[in-house]
């Protein structure tokens, strides 16, 4: 793999990282698939685009931001107000984002952003080819303190809390209700900043851009965790994000081996099928090795 | 200071598995009062806790708390003023926290729910002198995740959660019964000890006859959404747990058949 490979998986990946750490929040923590997430990260990018054009770059980031949390309060809304199971909830919201995100762009199915500032023009002088690299590390590494500190909070506690076991929070006097809108809300603003960094990476908006970034999440998510481990908060964190990095290397390298991209979702899928399947291999293992130790034993008899 | 007026629970209204749980119970707590229920099973014990924390929207009558209506609150309000344990000791506590943590947030109930630090310092004194009375050496590992916990350890430590924040009420749905009988006689002690000390008004539903009469200041059946019977004061004091039985069986009718029920 040729450096400017590795370069630009490492900078997706942080990127993506911002994403996962989203789905992390909505999976992991509220322990809730949520699959607005395929509509907020183009609600983002989107959002950002269109302030972009209007010369307001940095902006775009904090409105993505706003978007985002808008977009994860509607599924937590439909699924704590109208008893909507959360799955259909998320599937409900993203396919009304499709409609809204149009909105946003004008009815136009793709923006390009060439020739203007984005977020990545200031650091252009000083960081020069790791410009994009760099801002997008600064954010992620922000995101990561604050997301760790608030994780810390009262409020973060009682959203572990609510993923662990709602009945206890309840019983402890909290409404969970509005703890799940706090939390939905806060995923879908991180995926929605992750879009936005995306759309002014590539420096284009693209109506269809967020297929699949569930999956993609959750793979980080999951490839994190196998790899690195869960053993503490911060830990399970950094494990997101070099989940993240890891997958877009493996995504490269299936690249540089030849692989068509238009084959990169099935990959994906392919992956997440294996992550989440690895319980029931290593279980499978295990009882094959004991039937293998036992057996001679069963023969001497 | 609990009142519960003419309550009914239908479940499945109107579907052909329509079931009446509750019939018009009525029941009234002192200060202090300490109440132990028993009955065969499905006679609606846990459904009147339920009732009563607000689990369960009610079909009929009302609940006051210390004169308050509270027979329209939702579940997490009346949580504020209601401790609760359960029987499932992995219902009472988040397994993925820390014992610190999990203290930290029944501690904060009735306080706002906001962006200030989880633990504190001064807090956590507080815990550790908590968890000494509990005898179990759990104030060596604050620490520790909840899930490390054994049932009777975790089944302290939710006792403990539901009092912190002394409740006006602590409700009791058999905590003890999936522990085993030293663990639970170890509780039900502790049980006795918290209560007495904080002189809270308690429901306790066990499966234990003896228990029942052992523990707290009154006694009450139920049996088929109804409180058959209501032991306090000499009466209680002279009753056994073979009397108990006869009684049972000769005001309703039937023979008692919790296939739990322990008699010794
Ligand atoms: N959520 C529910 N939906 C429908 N029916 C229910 C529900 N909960 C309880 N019931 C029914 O209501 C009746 C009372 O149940 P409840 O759980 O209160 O009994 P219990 O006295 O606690 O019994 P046990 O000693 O077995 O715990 C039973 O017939 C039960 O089947
Ligand atoms: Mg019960």
């Amino acid at each position: 793999m040729s450096v400017m490979v590795l370069m630009g998986s490492l900078e997706l990946g942080l990127i993506y990282a911002i994403m996962a750490l989203g789905v992390f929040i909505s999976f992991r923590t509220l322990n809730m698939p949520d699959l607005s997430v395929d509509g907020s990260f183009v609600l983002g990018a989107a959002v950002s685009v269109v302030m972009s054009l209007n010369g307001h770059p940095f902006l775009g980031l904090g409105a993505a931001f706003i978007a985002g949390c808008g977009a994860g309060a509607i599924t937590a809304l439909l699924h704590t107000k109208l008893k909507i199971q959360p799955l259909l909830a998320g599937i409900l919201t993203m396919l009304a984002l499709y409609s809204v995100n149009l909105k946003v762009m004008g009815g136009r199915a793709n923006i390009p952003l060439i020739n203007k500032i984005t977020v990545f023009s200031p650091f252009e002088e000083i960081l020069r080819d790791y410009n994009k690299l760099g801002f997008s590390l600064a954010v992620l590494l922000l995101i990561l303190f604050l997301l760790f500190l608030f994780l810390k909070t009262r409020l973060g506690f009682v959203l572990r809390a609510t993923g662990d076991n709602d009945a206890m929070v309840r019983a402890l006097g909290v409404n969970t209700d509005s703890i799940i809108l706090v939390g939905l809300a806060l995923s879908n603003g991180l995926v929605g900043v992750a879009g936005a960094l995306i759309a002014q990476s590539q420096s284009f908006v693209d109506v269809g851009m967020g297929i699949g970034m569930v999956v993609i999440g959750l793979a980080s998510v999951i490839i994190g965790e196998v790899v690195f481990g869960v053993s503490s908060l911060l830990r399970r964190l950094m494990a997101v994000i070099l989940g993240s990095i890891l997958y877009r290397l493996i995504i490269a390298f299936a690249l540089e081996l030849g692989m068509p991209p238009t084959d990169l979702k099935l990959v994906s899928a392919v992956i997440v099928a294996i992550a989440m399947a690895m319980p029931v291999f290593k279980k499978r293992l295990s009882v094959v090795k004991r039937k293998m130790s036992k057996t001679p034993h069963e023969r001497s008899k | 200071m609990l009142r519960v007026e003419s309550l009914s629970k239908i479940f499945s209204k109107g579907s052909t598995n329509e079931k009446l749980a509750l019939r018009d119970v009525n029941l009234s707590l002192g200060e202090g009062e300490f109440v132990t229920i028993i009955g065969g099973n499905g006679a609606g014990k846990s459904t009147l806790m339920n009732c009563i924390s607000g689990v369960y929207e009610i079909d009929n009558g009302r609940i006051t708390l210390d004169s308050t209506d509270i027979t329209f609150e939702p579940e997490y309000k009346r949580s504020r003023h209601i401790g609760r344990v359960f029987q499932d000791p992995l219902r009472g506590t988040a397994h993925d926290m820390t014992i610190e943590e999990n203290l930290s947030i029944a501690f904060a109930k009735g306080k706002s729910v906001g962006l200030q630090a989880g633990v504190s310092k001064k807090d956590i004194n507080l815990f550790k002198e908590r968890l000494q009375l509990l005898d179990l050496g759990l104030e060596n590992r604050l620490k520790h995740k909840v899930g490390l916990l054994s049932g009777g350890q975790r089944q302290a430590l939710t006792l403990l959660m539901a009092t912190i924040i002394k409740p006006r009420l602590l409700l009791l749905d058999e905590h003890t019964a999936a522990l085993d009988p030293t663990i639970a006689r170890k509780v039900l002690s502790l049980t006795r000890k918290i209560v007495s000390e904080e002189n809270l008004c308690t429901l306790m539903i066990t499966h234990n006859m003896k228990a029942s009469l052992e523990y707290g200041t009154r006694t009450i059946m139920m049996h088929e959404g109804q409180i058959m019977m209501d032991l306090q004061g000499q009466e209680r004091k002279d009753m056994t747990v073979d009397r108990l039985i006869e009684q049972f069986e000769k005001r309703s009718g039937a023979e008692l058949d919790n296939d739990r029920m322990l008699l010794g």
